[in-house]
């Protein structure tokens, strides 16, 4: 955005495209079906008509949704900082600190290559460590991009589903490190360390740096992920064509007890972001896939990442990671059972 | 000026001292562009979220990849020879 962009103009190019992004919406299955029925005349429900339909609806919508909303959140995220949070859980006990950590996580702008410095920033104001990891856990799992695209792929059910075991297993699974006092396993100079604290910023942020805020979102967010949104969807598109129904039954349904732990398994090494593999999944439930098993697939390859693990290497000594993993791991593998037996 | 760039290795820390580097060139600036890979000498300027941009040891800048115009104006407040 340049400078000499106006708080006029930024207002009213959002308020001037939101009616015009309502009516593409709205209007976007009707077109897509014109399109493919009509203009192109192609045979309904071929394999081929049928992943073109869904490539050509999904990929838009999708990609309407995100800008919406990644726009907003990106407006909310101003609002919140590491260093506001930091001060908002400051002396928070145990568990109430755990829910408010995890809460926070959602909002706090972060990004897991963060994660040593921000670490480090609330052990050094004395935040506990299990508090300072429900912050770790919900942060990378529940994020704006996977949140929509559950919410355009698999509908509002889910996507609250998957919100509120996220958070249960953020706030559950810092409780239990903090239970388990695991400071011991906190490479040494971490706590010996002091760099002295700096307070919450108190800068006025203008409205108008707001709404850069969400401009400045979008360019980052969107333009960064829409080349694994469209692949995740073309993918996705190929498999509602052409593989056949209940295909998924036997390897990823409800009957197959085996299968939350393997997804687990697969799911952790798997350094896919959401925008990738989100689409691929929502056309597995439709082949038979078990929701239980797919939300646990989901949580493992978002919410716990090998990478991220080797990083915090750096500030945590090896016992505490695999803890850490095995913590989260056991609880992705309950909720995939759970959701398993409840739907 | 001394320009250092806080970053532990992420793509934004790479893509900031890049850009940096760029615009000291094209502005043709007086500046040493250092870049701060150690965790506890980052963890000094008190930022919780990299890259983050410090000159002359004030953090200008933190957790974000500004647009080059951001970042000539920020550089311009401590260009002296103009």
């Amino acid at each position: 955005m340049d400078h000499s962009f106006s708080i006029h103009k930024r207002l009213v190019v959002p308020a001037l495209l939101l009616p015009v992004w309502f009516v593409v919406y709205h209007f976007l299955q009707p077109a897509t079906d014109w399109f493919i029925d009509k203009l192109l005349v192609l045979p309904a429900g071929s394999h081929f008509t049928e992943t073109l339909r869904f490539f050509i609806f999904e990929l838009p919508k999708v990609l309407l949704l995100l800008v919406l909303i990644i726009f907003f959140v990106g407006i909310i995220r101003s609002y919140f900082s590491p260093e506001k949070t930091r001060k908002a859980l400051e002396g928070k006990s145990l568990f109430a600190g755990n829910i408010m950590a995890a809460s926070l996580g959602i909002v706090t702008p972060f990004c897991s290559c963060s994660a040593i410095p921000l670490f480090l920033g609330f052990v050094e104001a004395g935040i506990p460590v299990g508090v300072t990891f429900s912050f770790l856990i919900a942060s990378p799992m529940i994020n704006e991009v996977a949140v929509v695209l559950l919410f355009g792929l698999f509908g509002w059910k889910t996507t609250a589903i998957y919100i509120i075991t996220g958070l249960i297993i953020a706030i559950v699974a810092g409780w239990i490190i903090g239970k388990l006092k695991l400071e011991k396993w906190v490479q040494d100079w971490v706590f010996q360390a002091r760099f002295g604290n700096e307070d919450a910023e108190t800068t006025k942020v203008s409205f108008s740096d707001r709404l850069n805020s969400g401009y400045n979102a979008v360019r980052e967010i969107v333009g960064k992920i829409w080349i694994y949104v469209a692949a995740g969807i073309a993918v996705g598109a190929g498999v509602h064509g052409y593989v056949p129904q209940d295909f998924m039954a036997s390897l990823m349904g409800k009957s197959a007890w085996y299968s939350v732990p393997i997804s687990v398994i697969i799911g952790v090494p798997m350094y896919s972001n959401a925008a990738g593999i989100i689409p691929i999944v929502s056309v597995l439930i439709e082949k038979g896939a078990s929701l239980g098993t797919s939300l646990a697939f989901m949580m493992a390859v978002i919410g716990l990442s090998l990478p991220e693990m080797i990083i915090l290497k750096k500030v945590l000594k090896l016992p505490f990671i695999i803890t850490f993993a095995a913590i989260l791991a056991s609880g992705i593998v309950m909720i995939g059972y759970l959701f398993n037996i409840i739907f | 000026m001394e320009i250092k760039i806080l970053g532990t290795g992420c793509p934004k820390c790479r893509s900031l001292e890049k850009l940096t580097r760029d615009v000291v060139e094209k502005e043709g600036l007086d500046a040493e562009v250092i870049k701060v890979e150690d965790i506890q000498e980052i963890m000094k300027y008190h930022v919780m979220v990299t890259p983050a941009l410090v000159v002359n040891e004030n953090v200008e800048m933190k957790g974000r990849v500004p647009s080059v115009a951001e970042l000539k104006q920020v550089l311009s407040k401590y260009n002296t020879t103009v």
